[in-house]
């Protein structure tokens, strides 16, 4: 046994309302730069719908992920090792920028600049790739809310195995939102097809991540991902995926895109898994065995042989007891309403969704009977056969079975809960159809319905054995962190020489400051007491203050003097034409 | 099939000097020109090479990457990069063999000068053809196609000048002396060029040269000096490893914090 722990998210999806907030953070945080304006880490696709990048499904187009040879042994859909270094010079299965879409920005200039003449000027949509005026005719969610489904609606790749066709006339269609990030898989085939070897797994969480300085660009990964979560910056030349906000998880905080899901439908916590069964459970021969063979690699935290392995394995104790606490194994194991997102591509994801109830709810509602009611529930999921089989392609590689347990467990607890709320007795034959108890279903309603903060998100920090290794103890003055007591020092060639600062504690004081602050801009005064700028937040245009010393002028404002922002402003007047000094005016 | 008149294989080499054909004697008078150009200019670019790569991977590991292109376009790349690629590849080794492998070896195995004369024009003019045609679909399209061509640097364009006018001056150089001529590179070009790295310097040779072999070896060493500061770096990132390592890689988060290695003595302790 190799005892591994793994970070992983469930989606509970009835109650994702597509509201794109998390993709609108998430692209906030990570990728608001030049090189990946076409880039979502997150994603929220409406479906029945293509998805992004279109038609991303269909492996038989892409040949991502895992497929088993004819001998039974698991490899890369795209091809072996030999075949993939023949198609190195160009990888004929990397969507192009058309199959995601053209970003683009508009001309708002023009809005401002224009001389005075007949007609309101216009802000024409200008492509962020040539710089040329484009038509908008594709974007990363064109298809939201089922928009122009008449017309795209049966490009959906999931619809081809459906037998009866699914109409995409209002009120007789269904639908349903899917959020969607990096799969941070078990087993994954994007780390599998780079030739640098520049995506790795950490041994740790779990969290699979590029190496910027390995990565050469051969763009095999964006290809190899089935998912297509790896994406290309075209100005780097480097790829990028979804780090699992790593830094945030590192402190115990949940990722961007579930601290500010509106709906608090993600949860985050870890797993334990045996790492030698992971191949095994990848290459078993039938797909619709493919959800039951993941579950069989998780471990059960609470085992007192897999505690005791854990221990052997060096996982520390806090991590084991978050492991017994996490929401992700109640929803996978103990409650079984959670469901991978097409285990068929054999990469063992570990983000997994709840498929949601609703389009079965919306039906029964919308003909006239109570909603609420298990029996009419549980003949409308034995009747509506198409929302299910679609779901059933989305989450079990088309076995109906697992998909149709999981929404009677849901319709069940829906009802069971309805009687208590009406102050009526609750109806433990409910429970006992799902093969539950009453005590179980109301557990799994707290988890779903009420679940606070601290229960949604599970995330041991890393540990405190570790923390002298994350802030660097051993080379660096623990106060030296950026903005910290004891700031200004700096290696011996000055400002930005010397260790880089850990990442994990200069994001983490960033965060801090922010949330504590009562302003919501940076004090002027700090950024000159810093005298540099954050690349990471760079786009690589211009140049920001701080990058290079400012010409004739010390760098102003020692800690100490100057305790507001404007007054370090102040003191900093004079220097020639500085961003600094216009600001305030611009943000009265 | 034409052989030199001069019948290389009956002087086939005791030593070196006595394979020369005539005209290329060691008399031939060198001045400081040509020791310029054929003997401090090759070192001068050699070591700009060395360290200029060392100097690149030390210090801009993130900017070393191939900038591929292909999310931008990819009907024109999809024929032109494997066949400006493949194409090179083949060059290269033909330069490995011309350059690198001397003649008597060649013979000793049994390789008749005529055998290899013919092996050397039509690999080598299928291998050029091939290059140069992949080159000019990828330089079109770098120009006319609009997201490509905003995505080009100054120094792409200068590199490209650069690697444009080696492989043209080559494909001439392979068409005139093999086919209209009678010019045997590997009794001159050949043994200066393995002089370089054997501090045998023998810029007389060079001197003697025709004037196309003189500036596709000048062109060549600039595109040298070039090299390292260009994306043309990515040559030496061929990943070869792939065919060997694990399929996935686990890595500690422990095992390096930041892009650069700790100084010596500042590791951390375990």
């Amino acid at each position: 046994m190799r005892l591994m722990a793994q970070m992983a998210m469930v989606m509970n999806l009835d109650k994702c309302i597509g509201c794109h907030t998390c993709s609108v953070t998430c692209k906030q945080a990570w990728t608001n730069r030049t090189g990946t304006e076409y880039v979502w880490f997150n994603n929220v696709e409406t479906r029945p719908g293509q998805g992004y990048p279109r038609g991303y499904e269909d492996q038989e187009k892409w040949k991502g992920g895992w497929k088993l040879n004819r001998k039974g042994r698991l490899g890369l859909k795209g091809g072996g090792r030999l075949q993939s270094l023949g198609t190195i010079f160009f990888n004929p299965k990397m969507p192009a920028i058309g199959d995601y879409y053209e970003p683009w920005t508009y001309d708002y200039s023009t809005l401002t600049d224009a001389p005075a003449q007949q007609h309101t000027p216009v802000a024409r949509p200008k492509s962020l790739i040539t710089g040329k005026n484009i038509n908008i005719a594709w974007s990363a969610n064109w298809d939201d809310d089922l928009g122009g489904s008449i017309e795209h609606g049966h490009k959906d790749v999931m619809l081809k195995n459906i037998a009866d066709k699914v109409k995409f006339e209002f009120e007789q269609t269904f639908m349903f939102y899917l959020p969607r990030i990096c799969e941070h898989c078990l087993n994954p085939s994007c780390a599998a097809s780079c030739p640098s070897g520049a995506i790795y797994k950490r041994a740790e969480d779990g969290i699979v991540l590029v190496d910027q300085d390995r990565c050469r660009g051969w763009r095999k990964c964006v290809s190899g991902c089935p998912y297509k979560k790896i994406y290309f910056n075209h100005k780097t030349g480097k790829a990028e995926k979804c780090t699992f906000c790593f830094p945030r998880i590192e402190v115990g905080l949940p990722t961007v895109c579930a601290e500010t899901c509106v709906g608090r439908l993600r949860y985050i916590g870890l797993m334990l898994y045996d790492a030698d069964k992971v191949l095994e459970a990848a290459s078993t021969t039938d797909d619709h065995d493919l959800y039951e063979a993941q579950r069989s690699v998780f471990l059960d935290p609470n085992d007192p042989v897999v505690m005791r392995e854990a221990e052997a394995a060096g996982i520390p104790r806090d991590w084991v007891l978050a492991a017994q606490r996490s929401p992700i194994w109640a929803l996978i194991n103990t409650f079984k309403v959670a469901l991978p997102l097409h285990p068929e591509y054999r990469t063992m994801p570990m983000v997994w969704y709840i498929p949601p109830l609703s389009p079965v709810v919306d039906i029964v509602r919308d003909t006239g009977h109570d909603a609420e009611d298990g029996e009419n529930l549980f003949a409308a999921i034995e009747a509506l056969r198409i929302p299910i089989e679609y779901l059933a392609e989305l989450f079990t590689a088309g076995d109906v079975a697992p998909v149709d347990a999981v929404l009677r467990r849901l319709a069940a607890m829906r009802s069971y809960m309805r009687e208590i709320n009406m102050g009526r007795p609750a109806d433990e034959s409910l429970a006992e159809a799902v093969g539950m108890t009453g005590v179980e279903i109301q557990d799994m309603f707290r988890l779903l319905a009420i679940a606070k903060y601290d229960e949604r998100y599970v995330i041991p920090p890393a540990h405190a054995e570790q923390a002298h290794a994350l802030e660097e103890l051993a080379t660096e003055c623990s106060l030296d962190f950026d903005g910290g007591p004891g700031m200004g020092g700096s290696g011996p060639f000055g400002e930005g020489s010397g260790a880089p600062t850990p990442i994990a504690v200069e994001n983490f004081q960033m965060l801090r400051e922010r949330q504590t602050s009562d302003t919501v801009v940076e004090s002027e005064d700090r950024q000159y007491r810093q005298g540099r700028t954050n690349l990471l937040n760079w786009d690589g245009r211009g140049t920001p203050e701080g990058l290079f010393p400012q010409n004739g002028n010390k760098i102003p404002g020692q800690p100490g003097s100057g305790s507001a922002g404007s007054a370090g402003s102040a003191g900093s007047a004079g220097s020639a034409g500085s961003a600094q000094d216009d600001s305030p005016e611009e943000r009265q | 099939m034409t052989v030199t008149s001069l019948s290389v294989m009956s002087l086939t080499a005791t030593s070196p000097t006595l394979s020369y054909p005539a005209v290329y004697t060691p008399t031939t008078p060198v001045g400081g020109v040509d020791t310029f150009l054929w003997v401090i200019f090759p070192y001068i670019c050699l070591t700009v090479f060395v360290v200029g790569h060392l100097w690149r991977y030390r210090y801009d590991k993130f900017g070393w990457t191939t900038r591929s292109s292909q999310l931008y376009e990819s009907r024109m790349l999809r024929l032109g990069s494997p066949l400006f690629h493949f194409g090179i590849l083949f060059v290269l080794a033909g330069h490995v063999m011309g350059l690198g492998v001397p003649k008597s070896w060649t013979d000793f195995v049994g390789i008749s000068e005529g055998m290899y004369h013919f092996m050397a024009v039509s690999i080598g003019t299928v291998a050029g053809v091939c290059t140069v045609a992949g080159m000019a679909i990828l330089i079109y399209r770098r120009r006319t196609v609009g997201a490509v061509f905003s995505a080009t640097t100054r120094m792409d364009k200068t590199m490209y000048v650069f690697l444009g006018t080696v492989i043209v001056l080559g494909l001439v150089n392979t068409l005139v002396a093999n086919v209209f001529g009678e010019y045997d590179y590997r009794e001159s070009v050949s043994v200066w060029f393995r002089g370089i790295f054997r501090f045998s310097l023998k810029p007389e040779l060079m001197a003697a040269a025709p004037i196309g072999f003189k500036l596709h070896a000048l062109a060549a060493f600039s595109l040298l000096a070039l090299w390292p500061f260009t994306r043309l770096v990515h040559v030496f990132s061929a990943p070869l490893g792939y065919i060997t390592r694990p399929y996935i890689v686990y890595r500690s988060r422990d095992d390096q914090l930041g892009s650069r290695a700790p100084r010596r003595g500042w590791e951390k302790i375990k």
